[in-house]
């Protein structure tokens, strides 16, 4: 029997011939990467090393990413006061892949780590934040972990006791019709799925519509792959990849692929034709309540966040600007607009985007996690409506408990904002 | 026997267990307080120690399910309760493993606020209603982790192996 790309990742990692589901292994981790969470981290990474005689070692700084996205600037002194910690940290240790809050390198972790080219097809990736899913866009076996389980890999530089998921394969067929794309194919997989419908397991996307998509519109479906409850998305490294990495990250040396045997054994394979996909909504308060715009149109929002490591990037504010350009943001309705990254936001800025989305009414913030998980900023008042291109819809999310957000892609949010309630792009 | 002090649907995310504007607070000795904020008389009660040591708390399909945050384990271990859900989320199960936080995955579990559990090596036994539910067994490759009592002695451990 083959093996599925994760599991040829797995037995790569953990230097067996070969693994197959439910076996224990101890992979190597290629990259560890942690947020402001980094803060607990640490602590237990030092707890780790009491009363052992040794002094406190991460197993190789080269291979720690540490990004402030969460709440950039500090919003209280606390944060401001965990974000110094780790800065202190960072230069005790070595830890060359920091991007602290900065309007040139920084960012939401799960772009920057492609942007910088710091994941490779192949990789074992793990991360302290429950999106790490993202960059099994890049073909790497990429999963959330918590901060004491961090603080092991920083110590041994191995995931201890993995066993080996299942995979689901995901065969994706088909044109988008204009107005929908990659947000609306992973909302209808995880209504489809359910919110524990791959809970254990692994996503493996193939199909044409993935190979002709961009790194954006895989980064966004393998982000959300965990609200079916997965371990991981992924995304076999491909042409695609290759580009990205060389053009987008500047990556020069030689980037090796791994793709799955033909006789590689799938748990369950789902098919799904996008030709005929309608835009598609997440209804509060669960990810998996989902439904295709008509049927919530009409719902008026006073707040439209674009953004977050989902639906952030370039492709996304473009798409966003083309519909706003030369409108304005109905009276009533309040939008921001995140931008992944520093670099994205400066492309935007080149572009006019940025100009657009102003000139619209929108406001433009600095890149980060925003409203998205109510810590920050952009937070609801009592029985205020969101629509949102962020990834989590549940009760209390954007920092208000009697709060409702809707999450839906990048031009039902451009539409929407124009109209002051859920709006289908198609026909706004 | 320990007494259900809340009997909780499906879905319950970490964002419910533990809101996001408490994440900038880690400290296990700090985060007791946010348990369950939202449900503000389920959280006045915690804070108020209304429960005694090792009550549980019942929860349907997908236990824990969204964010890593491992708040949301400290602070209900700090709270020494136990969880008995329909399935847990991968992360938070790990999660709680790794912190010595008491989960059982009892698929069939039928429980409300008031009943009487037994937890015993492979059941929960409800002594209200009388019925018996079969636990799914944790993972065997964390037994490991259970047995040093958590996964910073386990870490610690194999640290001092290789050493």
């Amino acid at each position: 029997m083959g093996m599925t790309v994760v599991e040829k990742i797995l037995a790569r990692a953990a230097g067996l011939p070969s693994v197959k589901v439910g076996d224990v292994v101890e992979p190597k981790v290629d990259l560890a990467m942690s947020h402001e969470n980094a803060a607990l981290v640490i602590n237990q990474f030092l707890e780790v090393f009491q009363g052992t005689g040794l002094a406190p070692k991460i197993w190789d700084p080269s291979r720690i990413a540490i990004i402030f996205d969460h709440r950039v600037p500090a919003e209280s002194p606390k944060t401001a006061t965990n974000q110094k910690k780790i800065r202190g940290f960072v230069a005790e240790h070595g830890i060359t892949k920091f991007h602290d809050v900065r309007g040139d390198v920084g960012g939401i972790c799960h772009q920057i780590l492609p942007e910088y080219g710091y994941v490779r097809p192949g990789y074992v990736v793990v991360g302290t934040d429950s999106h790490t899913t993202s960059h099994g866009a890049l073909g790497a076996f990429s999963f959330g972990i918590g901060a004491t389980e961090m603080a092991s890999v920083w110590s041994l530089g191995i995931a201890v006791n993995i066993e080996v998921p299942a995979t689901i394969k995901v065969v994706v067929k088909g044109e988008f019709p204009p107005m929908v794309g990659p947000k609306d194919l992973i909302l209808h997989l995880i209504g489809k799925l359910t919110a524990q419908g791959a809970n254990y397991k692994v996503l493996e996307f193939h199909g044409e519509t993935i190979r002709k998509m961009s790194t954006s519109g895989r980064l966004a479906i393998c982000n959300m792959s965990v609200e079916a409850g997965a371990t991981s998305g992924i995304v076999p490294g491909d042409a695609e990849t290759l580009r990205y990495l060389r053009e987008e990250a500047g990556v020069t040396e030689a980037i090796p692929c791994v793709a799955p045997d033909a006789d590689a054994d799938y748990c369950q394979t789902v098919e799904i034709d996008v030709s005929t996909l309608a835009p598609q909504i997440a209804c509060p308060h669960m990810v998996d309540h989902v439904k295709p715009v008509d049927q919530v149109a009409g719902t008026k929002v006073q707040q439209i966040v674009i953004g977050s490591c989902t639906n952030g990037r370039l492709d996304d504010l473009e798409a966003a600007a083309a519909i706003l350009r030369g409108k304005k943001v109905a009276e009533g309705t309040r939008m921001l607009v995140f931008p992944a990254s520093s670099k994205i936001f400066a492309k935007a800025l080149d572009k006019g985007i940025v100009h657009d989305l102003m000139k619209a009414g929108a406001v433009v913030m600095n890149s980060g996690c925003g409203p998205c998980l109510g810590v920050h900023e952009g937070a609801l008042g009592d029985h205020e409506v969101a629509l949102s291109t962020t990834n989590r819809n549940f009760k209390g999310r954007m920092g208000n408990p009697t709060g409702e957000v809707y999450l839906c892609s990048p031009a039902v949010a451009a539409a929407s904002a124009i109209t002051g309630v859920i709006t289908d792009p198609r026909k706004g | 026997m320990s007494k259900v002090i809340i009997a909780l649907g499906n879905d319950i995310s970490t964002d419910d267990i533990y809101p996001g504007r408490f994440m900038a607070t880690v400290l296990p000795s700090e985060t007791p307080q946010f348990a369950f904020f939202d449900r503000t008389e389920f959280n006045a009660q915690l804070k108020a120690k209304a429960f005694a040591p090792g009550s549980i708390i019942v929860g349907g399909e997908n236990f824990g399910c969204g964010s890593s945050r491992e708040q949301a384990c400290s602070t209900l271990k700090g709270h020494d309760v136990a969880v008995v859900a329909r399935s847990i989320a991968r992360i938070f199960l790990q999660n709680s493993i790794n912190l010595g936080l008491q989960v059982v995955i009892c698929p069939g579990i039928e429980a409300t606020e008031g009943d009487e559990l037994e937890i015993t090596a492979d059941q929960v036994l409800n002594r209200t209603t009388g019925k018996a539910f079969d636990q799914v067994k944790l993972p065997a490759a964390r037994k490991g982790i259970m047995d040093a009592g958590g996964l910073i002695p386990y870490t610690r451990a194999r640290l001092m192996a290789r050493a």
